[in-house]
């Protein structure tokens, strides 16, 4: 028995709508595509001039693009890779901030590189006073723990007070608002430390000879400072992780992530975990701070655009939202930022490499903005920001 | 439960928010103390606004207990509801609120005597401290405080209490001393400029600020001046608005000609400093045209616009210098702003094509990206070949037009050349605004998706608004770097773009007089990036003033100081709808209909 009536091509209408709906190519995606091609093409390049280079440097196709180069020795290669990851455990800590921000809120909080200098700075005060008291130098271990609690404090306390401030009453504006904002407050954050602190670049006390000498790790030489900065955002990492993941504050963020209003009728306070949100976010920043004084041993008010721009890229390449993601993100992106001048542009015959690198952190944004805007683990967002 | 509504409004009256109150004197506290250590009071107080009873370091104090005393007392009074008789307790609170803020003050000054904290605070100086105390002893100053606090407070507080006619007068007295004593040297140098020194010789004391006598004279006419003038203007405005359509546009269009005349006769009367500050404003209120276009119409948070003005500067730089390091045609400026135009149509193309499809945050955030990359490439010594590195290109030749030559030296034709792009900029962005191509962006502002299905061309619109911003900006560009004379990578940081969003977002997003607004106030009187302003005394603290304004705008007024009709109401939807549902207005109709 036939329940239906014979389908009839042309006439049944009802059917039509299944097709596949024609899908208009338009100039700009086939732009995309080539700016895509083009992408790629150069990044395989200068690759495959880097390998032929290192395999022979007289190599006719290393020779053909840029006869100057000189190709790196494994021990120069590595010795990059540790810098970059050491710097990229730090982009990671900063990155962990943004992606639970815009996990939770769905929005990029822009002053968040800025929590990062505030954290710096008063690592360089606490540190600095420690240092004249004479502590810094006698009680390395327990005076740098002082410093990281009392800067993941103040971190923190600058976080929550942005977050009641400036971003509670927006909360619900259109999408744009509070990013404005909070581009607003990190010019703000900027200049207080002008005011306050006075223009100039400060410096850290100098660290323990024993903490900064070379020592050699499973072959690879690595400085005691990098090793600490590396250990250090392991164990922030592991903390965070089981925060996130086995508490019931940490269960309680990932609902208000997936969908706050359901999260409030489970009996969450929501505006509670945005807070505890931030206020991780903030103190993993204030840690990322420290990180920063020991690496590099000065801070002035601008600390913290580059690394906050380049810890959002680290978000995004992790997938935003993915907090596994970020550490990942931030990892890789600052091995690619310390090796791709020379690996990349020099083969290619770019002059002074190593003046592009903030160029580098860039285009690796917007490349992986472009080819995989969801990143390279998934997005974790909540139903609402996925639109 | 069984109250009727009536009963409700009269018994249920709070009394004063005496917790509001505290959390305001905090602040007030708070703020005090932040401004006293940002170094205000010590960097401002050469500057008098009335000498020698007030300087502008005094008043970075002196403000706050006034207006937390007087944002502390107001309340919302919801449609139907009835507003609180005000009274005594509100003076009271207005008191505590400013005693509060000196309250910081007090502990701060007890502070500094007695601990050295100069190591991380630059401005824990006993210079603050003999400030703040008057020169006198530590008791004497905390006491002259507390009651200044208490008084100002005091004063706030009546706002509310007393009666409309006091406060418009109150107002407009305070308002214009200030003004006038804000706006000293361009008052002088137009004054100048007519013959008439004896004028500002009156009010202005020599080493500046007004005088005791200069400042009475003002605060009379701004007295009088009401009084005189009573309800004519707004009686004339009526007049004119309610002529018909076509005599109203010969009326408008006669007071334009005028005004346009005005305008360009001004710069003849004006002395060089005038000049050069007018001429900045107009290269910023030239970008501020530009990004509203991205911004403000078509909605498109751009991060990065100063990648064009640097385009169009370096192209200028490029192909009119004789220094230009690679390629150097020389040629002359009006040909070169040709290429300039089309290189930085091209460039907005590049830029925007493929941020176009991401989502608006990102967008940001990549365009930023962009003007960063930008910035290092012209900073690179790869491209030094061409661009000159950190060198940057110099000896840019200025513009000639025949008569004259446009110059940095000559601020007067530099103002001159920016006036006119600047009425070809006003021109272009207002017939724009009410063309096909305008409405099309103001669509995808509003919702992108339901623009699309209207049948808009979201890519290509959106690209046309990246490629017209981007060619005001490289007007902007041009004239910049013929007026500098010389060009570097310097001269567009980031912090460029976030000044012209300030100056966008502060005047009023979508509104060309708003956007003009914006930057004589912002550009004007606090000055630009690195142009110094109205109040040169500002320079070190102006960002920091542009970033809490950006913030205290997007929470209080997203809608800007001259909002525009339609963006106010897709920002306050809500309120609206609020308000309208109370009034019982809801089934009338849809909002637009109306009116």
């Amino acid at each position: 028995m036939r329940i239906r009536p014979p389908l009839i091509p042309g006439k049944n209408v009802a059917t039509k709508h299944e097709a596949k709906p024609t899908s208009r190519v338009l100039w700009v995606d086939r732009f995309l595509m080539l700016i895509r091609i083009g992408f790629i093409f150069l990044i395989s390049v200068g690759l495959l001039a880097f390998i032929a280079q290192q395999i022979d440097p007289q190599n006719p196709f290393a020779r053909w693009i840029n006869p100057d180069a000189t190709g790196l020795t494994a021990a120069q290669f590595k010795g990059l890779l540790v810098t970059g990851l050491a710097q990229g455990a730090m982009y990671g800590l900063i990155a962990l901030g943004y992606s639970m921000v815009y996990g939770v809120l769905g929005f990029i909080n822009f002053a968040h590189g800025e929590v990062f200098m505030v954290g710096a700075m008063s690592g360089m005060i606490t540190s600095n006073k420690l240092a004249d008291a004479g502590l810094w130098g006698d009680a390395f271990l327990p005076s740098l723990v002082f410093v990281v609690v009392t800067s993941i404090l103040v971190s923190t306390a600058v976080a929550v007070i942005m977050e009641r401030i400036a971003y509670r009453p927006l909360r619900g504006a259109p999408r744009l608002i509070p990013l404005i904002t909070s581009i607003g407050v990190s010019f703000f954050l900027q200049n207080v430390s002008v005011v306050l602190l006075g223009p100039g670049a400060k410096s850290y006390p100098s660290l323990p000879t024993w903490l900064s000498q070379k020592r050699s790790l499973i072959g690879f030489e690595i400085e005691g400072t990098k090793l600490l900065v590396l250990l250090t955002a392991a164990v922030s990492m592991a903390g965070l992780w089981y925060l996130v993941e086995r508490t019931k504050t940490g269960k309680a963020m990932r609902a208000v992530a997936e969908d706050k209003e359901i999260a409030a009728l489970m009996g969450i306070n929501v505006n509670r975990i945005i807070v505890t949100t931030f206020a991780v976010g903030g103190a993993m920043a204030g840690v990322a701070g420290i990180l920063w004084g020991i690496l590099f041993r000065s801070v002035i008010h601008t600390t913290g655009f580059l690394p906050g721009i380049k810890a959002f890229s680290a978000a995004v390449v992790g997938g935003i939202g993915n907090l596994g993601g970020a550490m990942a993100g931030g990892l890789s992106l600052g091995a690619a930022e310390a090796t791709a001048p020379l690996v990349l542009l020099e083969p290619l015959g770019v002059d002074g490499v190593s003046q592009l690198r903030d160029a580098v952190a860039f285009a690796v944004l917007i490349f992986v903005l472009l080819v995989r805007p969801n990143g390279l683990f998934g997005e974790r967002l909540s139903e609402e920001d996925r639109a | 439960m069984t109250a009727t509504s009536e009963n409700l409004s009269i018994s249920d009256v709070p009394g004063v928010a005496w917790r509001k109150q505290t959390r305001f004197a905090m602040v007030g506290a708070l703020s005090s103390v932040f401004v006293a250590l940002a170094g205000m009071p010590v960097g401002l107080d050469r500057r008098s606004i009335v000498y020698p009873v007030l300087s502008m370091g005094y008043l970075s104090l002196l403000w706050i207990p006034f207006v937390l005393a007087r944002l502390a007392g107001t309340e919302t009074v919801l449609e139907g509801m009835v507003a609180r008789p005000r009274g005594t307790k509100d003076l009271l609170a207005g008191a505590f609120v400013g005693l509060g803020s000196a309250g910081g003050l007090a502990l701060l000054m007890v502070l500094i005597q007695n601990f050295d904290l100069r190591d991380p605070l630059i401005n824990w100086s006993p210079q603050l401290l003999n400030l703040l105390v008057f020169n006198r002893s530590l008791a004497v100053g905390i006491f002259l405080w507390l009651g200044l606090g208490a008084t100002l407070g005091l004063l706030g507080g009546a706002m509310h209490v007393l009666p409309n006619r006091f406060r418009f007068h109150f107002r407009n007295v305070v308002l214009s001393v200030l003004a006038v004593s804000f706006l000293e040297t361009f008052l002088t140098d137009l004054l100048q400029g007519f013959g008439l020194e004896v004028l500002t010789d009156l009010i202005y004391y020599k080493r500046g600020g007004l005088e005791v006598v200069g400042a009475l004279l003002v605060a009379a006419l701004a007295l009088l001046a009401p009084l005189v003038v009573g309800t004519r203007i707004t009686d004339t405005k009526h007049k004119v608005l309610s002529l018909p359509t076509d005599e109203r546009r010969r009326v408008n269009l006669v007071l334009l000609t005028v005004s346009v005349v005005l305008l360009f006769v001004l710069p003849f009367f004006l002395g060089k400093i005038t000049n050069e500050l007018l001429a900045n404003v107009g290269l910023f209120v030239l970008l501020a045209l530009g990004l509203n276009i991205v911004v403000g119409l078509a909605g498109i948070l751009d991060l990065g616009y100063v990648a064009f003005f640097a385009v169009g500067g370096y192209t200028t730089a490029v192909l009119t210098s004789p220094n230009s390091p690679g390629f150097s045609p020389e040629l002359p400026w009006p040909i070169a702003l040709i290429v300039v135009v089309v290189l930085t149509g091209i460039v907005g193309l590049f830029i925007g094509a493929p941020v176009i499809r991401m989502r608006g945050d990102y967008l940001a955030i990549v365009t930023l990206g962009f003007g960063e990359i930008i910035r290092l490439l012209f900073l690179s010594d790869w491209l030094s070949g061409w661009f000159g590195g950190a060198q940057g290109i110099t000896n840019i030749p200025g513009v000639n037009v025949g008569i004259a030559t446009v110059k940095g030296t000559d601020p007067r034709s530099v103002f001159l050349l920016v006036l006119v792009f600047c009425a070809i900029a006003i021109y272009v962005s207002w017939r724009l605004e009410n063309s096909r191509l305008g409405r099309a962006w103001m669509a995808i502002r509003e919702d992108e998706d339901v623009a699309e299905a209207m049948g808009v061309n979201t890519t290509n619109t959106k690209l046309m608004a990246f490629v017209v911003g981007a060619v005001l900006a490289s007007f902007s560009g041009a004239i910049f770097s013929a007026k500098v004379g010389s060009i570097f990578p310097t001269s567009f940081l980031m912090l460029v773009s976030i000044i012209i969003l300030v100056v966008v977002i502060v005047g009023g997003m979508g509104n060309i007089v708003g956007v003009i607004v914006g930057a004589m106030v912002l550009i004007g009187v606090l000055g630009g990036p690195k142009q110094p302003g109205l109040l040169q005394e500002f320079s070190e603290f102006k960002l920091l003033i542009y970033g809490a304004l950006l913030v205290w705008m997007m929470l209080k007024r997203p809608e800007g100081l001259v909002p525009n009709v339609r963006r106010t109401r897709e920002l306050h939807q809500e309120e609206f709808l609020q308000d309208a549902w109370l009034k019982g207005e809801i089934d009338t109709g849809d909002q637009e209909g109306a009116e």
